[in-house]
């Protein structure tokens, strides 16, 4: 359980749209950003921070906290937001967002950010760096989890494939892995570009414990991050997330979406306003 | 020349009389003048010795645990020991999240896996972070007969460009041990190249020879050539240097463990010398190691005598048997030998 809320009595999806809210705005700093993913992942990182992970506000390498590891470093904006939210970061550092000499850049980095606790944006590295985490973990006989969010599009990576492969060797029962499932890279749609489905079997051969569910779902990722994190089973678990991209502002759903969803100038304050209209009550 | 026997794959060869044939061979010890004495896994052994004062040690291999002497470290500590399987990339991640909570992990493997396959794992998952992770790799150079892809020949030039990592070319078994110990004892990301099995030992003929990170060592004096080698080349160099002693030549010998960071204000005293002709000898290709390293250090600081290079040539080496790639290539003593006299001429 999360070692200190800062503000108690707030909704997980109240907090999910806070991050959705934070990241709109560190966008709108830079008139770019990759917001669509950050709104799509926003309920998995609201239930990760404000649900699942235990860890210290002010302590951001407290020993016990557990560890999350953004495998994706272009959600770095997602992940700042969260980290805002859970007041890891302080509030004014918003706007430094992807400005020179910022803690924020716009590809997440270890030695930038407290809370950030590996440099991603090379994909396929975070699931390896995970298993020898939950290792290191296991020698000093913790508690502590490791949870590792990555992307979809990583599963075209094959060192994706050896890290899993080592987790269930391994045994490793601390390791949960969060796939983004939005369906999109770089190119194009990722089931197009290389198909990882049927990627619940796959992960299930591999000797994982699998879940997929509606990553927009608040109540169904509570319960898989509690199934998974309560399964008295010796495997890594991986909860697949299918979320969609853009989520919670509608015109930018409904926009032909890409890796780098455009908005221009004007949009940012009506996507803001959009996303003002679906405040939780 | 070397290129012969890729380009007549279509003739058939008649095999050797059996008492002349050079058969193929990956053993150390027949890098050394026969005679010499020889310790077995110094590596390994140098690795539990260091693991007993310090318990973060931890030891990891993708599948060649006995081709790397970490079997010594797995036999003494099977509990810190970890058989990460054929995967390499795994390997170094791991290595790295294993970093990343206090543990001192020893990850090994061939040089040529290391280098080329895991390249972005030991730079973004390790280097980057600057990660306390040992990166011991077998097959360094043209240590093997297997071919290319055994055969690294160009370690030296891949991770030289990667910030963070010092890079260690340790010379025989007295200086893979000690270098062992100091890179355990350092923090910070390091790429050491192995010499594994039976290696030979020759340094403690120099008494207060004492490995050092960052360190190069005056191993003798003398006032026509100043050879400035590392790794095995430096065994070479001794035993060219005795040799040429023989026939008249005086021969200075400026070993270099370390080849970054390079002890670039020794090499600048040494190379700074007037009248001696410079050779940089490695087991490496000529480009991007440790010729190339000194030879820009000499000219960024405007030091230049007559400067020549031992290496191995930019090319894919042939297969074969280690002493006649040797000499074909130009690496053994006595291709030293006949190429420095014929410099000096």
């Amino acid at each position: 359980m999360t070692e200190s809320i800062p503000e108690k009595g707030i909704s997980l999806a109240q907090r999910a749209w806070n991050i959705r809210q934070k990241s709109l705005l560190m966008g709108a700093v830079q008139k770019q950003g990759y917001v669509g993913q950050a709104l799509g992942v926003a309920d998995v990182l609201a239930v990760s921070y404000f649900h699942a992970l235990s860890y210290r506000a002010d302590e951001p390498e407290w020993e016990q906290r557990d560890r999350f590891l953004l495998s994706i470093g272009h959600y770095a904006i997602a992940l700042y937001a969260a980290l805002l939210e859970a007041k890891v970061l302080p509030e004014f550092e918003l706007e430094t967002y992807g400005t020179d000499n910022s803690r924020l850049p716009m590809s997440g980095m270890a030695s930038y950010t407290p809370g950030m606790e590996i440099t991603g944006g090379s994909l396929g590295h975070g699931l390896g760096i995970g298993v020898g985490m939950a290792m290191g973990l296991k020698r000093k006989q913790s508690a502590s989890f490791v949870y590792n969010l990555m992307s979809d599009g990583e599963l075209g990576e094959g060192s994706t494939w050896e890290a899993a492969m080592s987790a269930a060797h391994q045994k490793l029962d601390n390791l949960i892995c969060l796939v983004d499932f939005n369906n999109q890279q770089a190119d194009g749609p990722s089931t197009e570009m290389l198909s990882s489905e049927p990627v619940d079997q796959k992960f299930e051969a591999f000797g994982w414990h699998v879940q997929r569910v509606d990553g927009n779902d608040i109540d169904a990722l509570v319960a898989a991050f509690d199934n998974a994190r309560n399964l008295n089973e010796a495997k890594p678990r991986v909860i697949i997330c299918n979320t969609k991209m853009c989520k919670g502002v509608r015109f930018l759903e409904e926009r032909e979406i890409t890796h780098f969803v455009r908005v221009d100038e004007e949009e940012w304050d009506l996507a803001l306003k959009v996303l003002e209209e679906g405040k939780p009550a | 020349m070397s290129m012969s026997r890729r380009t007549s794959k279509w003739e058939p060869r008649r095999p050797v009389d059996a008492s002349e044939r050079q058969l193929t061979s990956a053993m150390i010890a027949s890098l050394a003048a026969e005679g010499l004495p020889t310790v077995s896994a110094p590596f390994g052994h140098a690795l539990v010795e260091a693991a007993q004062s310090n318990d973060k040690i931890v030891g990891l291999t993708a599948d060649l645990g006995k081709y790397t002497d970490l079997h010594i470290f797995e036999k003494a500590f099977p509990e810190r020991y970890y058989q990460m399987g054929m995967a390499e990339q795994v390997l170094m991640s791991a290595a790295a999240g294993l970093a990343k909570e206090g543990f001192v992990p020893f990850a090994t493997t061939y040089a040529v896996f290391a280098s080329r396959r895991a390249y972005d794992f030991i730079c973004m998952a390790i280097a980057e972070d600057n990660l306390n992770v040992k990166i011991v790799c077998g097959l360094p150079g043209l240590t093997t007969g297997y071919g290319p892809s055994h055969q690294a020949t160009d370690d030296l030039a891949i991770f030289r460009a990667m910030p963070n990592l010092t890079i260690v070319d340790p010379c025989d078994a007295l200086d893979t041990a000690q270098a062992t110990q100091a890179i355990a004892e350092h923090n910070g990301p390091v790429y050491m190249r192995l010499l594994r099995g039976k290696v030979p030992s020759v340094l403690q003929e120099h008494e207060d020879y004492q490995f050092e990170i960052g360190k190069a060592k005056l191993l003798r004096e003398g006032n026509e050539v100043l050879f400035i080698s590392s790794g095995f080349m430096t065994m070479r160099t001794l035993e060219a240097a005795t040799q040429l002693e023989k026939e008249g030549v005086r021969v200075a010998i400026l070993h270099v463990p370390t080849i970054k960071p390079l002890d670039k204000a020794t090499i600048l005293k040494h190379a700074s010398k007037p009248g001696r002709l410079v050779i940089t000898a490695e087991n490496h290709s000529v480009i991007g190691g440790l010729g190339e390293a000194v030879a820009a250090t000499l000219m960024r600081n405007g030091v230049t005598p007559a400067f020549r290079q031992i290496a191995l040539p930019d090319e894919f080496l042939d297969a074969g048997a280690l002493p006649v790639l040797h000499d074909q290539y130009g690496i053994s003593t006595e291709a030293i030998i006949a190429q420095t006299k014929s410099w000096l001429a």
